[in-house]
């Protein structure tokens, strides 16, 4: 178990490999209460979250949810979130890490009219993610009436929840938001009817390994307050044209002048983990540091996200890292390093939009 | 089969006359997960006891790896350049790390099996 958060978390609960794999090929089951979820209501909500959030939520209709971010005035990320639209408001889930902060955050900026509830230890929230999680999931509602980033209501194994298509593996699935006290129950269930399959319970090594893969930023590691959302590759979720909103300014100089960090991605040699904080250089000029690095047991070969200056480094570019003290051989790739299940129903929405 | 012996730092050893198996255990292997790369010396090499002699890198860090005795390599597991994980399935099988010709008497400090068992329990706790 490792500190999390806060939250003591499991970090395996067999073995990463294990569990990533099963995640890739099957379906794996994440527990992930920790992460903060707040209610919004008040006749305010709507107008409140536009100002808050970097995304254009007034495109939201119930039952959709959407990513966006937090920034604070001078543009730096204060956290990502996932926000949902229900008939009685919103619904937000942001990083255990950041919950208090944002509360906070929330409230300082709140109107009279806005009511912010924090539902966090109430409900129990588990992901079931992987490319067969539809069909291995114990469910009564119509999973397929719920698209990419939407949610509905339904029963998992005979306990009632709030069941997002929604994720952090690259992979299609589910997030499950149930009462704290049922949660447990719906989890083994979960477990039992997969077992057969390959489902296998995954904790927080899996979950790193295949958020990196996807190559989605980990608030904290890939971007914190000092990170604008277009150095971070961002720029997709923040709307400029939807109306003010916090960091908008400071955004518009940004984009007017062009950001002057770009995250990229790197493939390492066998054996060569960049870890979070190493240089990374281009014929011995510093140019960044490495974000995010871990071992790709399914890719078979380690991967990294590294900050570097702008225009540093294109894909194909080679650099080095330092790993153990030496300068080891990285090749700048294109994001994401793999996509899973999850793009082939994004590709669908999209062309259904048109 | 000898008996293992143990250091604070968790590796084991085990003893048949002059030669010496060793490697780390597995409280060691279970604090490190999944292990994905080692990196070890060559046949021939004299270690002096306590010396660094490669790098074990897992999922989670990278962190060296101490000679428990002193002597010359003799073999190193080969299996663990493509399978690394069987540090992770068979720390005191087939997971052994290296073997040495043993240099001289072993260090007085090395731990028994319920020495050992104390030490982790303390690091555990």
């Amino acid at each position: 178990m490792v500190d999390f958060g806060g939250w003591e978390m499991p970090q395996q609960y067999t073995s990463i490999r294990d569990e990533h794999f099963a995640v890739r090929q099957v379906a794996g089951l994440f527990d992930v209460s920790h992460m903060g979820r707040f209610r919004f209501g008040g006749a305010g909500a709507p107008d409140f979250i536009q100002k808050m959030v970097t995304n254009d939520v007034a495109s939201l209709g119930h039952g959709q949810a959407q990513y966006n971010l937090l920034l604070n005035d001078e543009g730096g990320i204060v956290d990502d979130l996932v926000v949902y639209r229900g008939s009685e408001g919103f619904f937000a889930v942001v990083n255990a890490s950041n919950r208090e902060k944002d509360l906070a955050w929330f409230r300082e900026y709140a109107p009279k009219d806005v009511e912010i509830e924090d539902r966090t230890f109430e409900l129990g929230l588990i992901a079931f993610q992987g490319p067969r999680a539809q069909e291995l999931l114990p469910c009564s509602a119509d999973l397929d009436s719920i698209p990419y980033f939407g949610w509905g209501h339904g029963d998992v194994a005979g306990v009632h929840a709030l069941i997002s298509r929604t994720g952090y593996t690259g992979e299609d699935g589910f997030e499950l938001f149930i009462a704290a006290d049922k949660v447990g129950e719906a989890w083994d269930a979960i477990l039992d009817h997969g077992r057969s399959a390959g489902v296998l319970p995954a904790g927080l090594g899996a979950r790193d390994a295949t958020r990196l893969e996807a190559a989605l930023r980990l608030w904290g590691n890939d971007m914190d307050e000092t990170v604008n959302p277009y150095e971070a590759g961002l720029g997709w979720t923040v709307k400029l044209g939807k109306g003010d909103f916090i960091g908008r300014s400071a955004l518009e100089k940004v984009k007017a002048e062009g950001p002057r960090r770009q995250l990229v991605g790197l493939k390492m040699q066998p054996g060569d983990i960049a870890r979070h904080g190493a240089g990374v250089s281009v014929g011995g000029r510093r140019v960044g540091v490495i974000t995010s690095g871990t071992h790709s047991f399914f890719l078979g070969f380690p991967i990294a996200l590294a900050m570097v200056e702008a225009r540093s480094l294109q894909v194909g570019d080679r650099a080095a890292v330092e790993v153990r003290g030496r300068e080891a051989p990285a090749e700048v790739v294109k994001l994401p390093f793999y996509r899973g299940s999850a793009r082939s129903l994004s590709d669908k929405k999209e062309s259904r939009h048109g | 089969m000898a008996e293992r012996r143990y250091t604070k730092t968790h590796e084991w050893v085990a003893v048949d006359g002059k030669r010496a198996t060793i490697g780390i255990t597995d409280f060691a292997q279970s604090q490190l997960g999944d292990v994905v790369f080692l990196e070890l010396p060559s046949v021939g090499r004299k270690l002096a006891e306590r010396e660094t002699f490669g790098v074990i890198e897992s999922v989670k860090a990278a962190s060296d790896l101490y000679a428990p005795v002193a002597g010359r390599i003799t073999e190193v597991n080969d299996k663990l350049s493509a399978k690394p994980e069987l540090i992770n399935s068979d720390p005191y099988g087939e997971g052994w790390i290296l073997k040495l010709d043993l240099a001289g008497d072993l260090p007085s400090d090395l731990l028994d099996e319920a020495g050992y068992k104390k030490v982790t329990e303390e690091a555990a706790s």
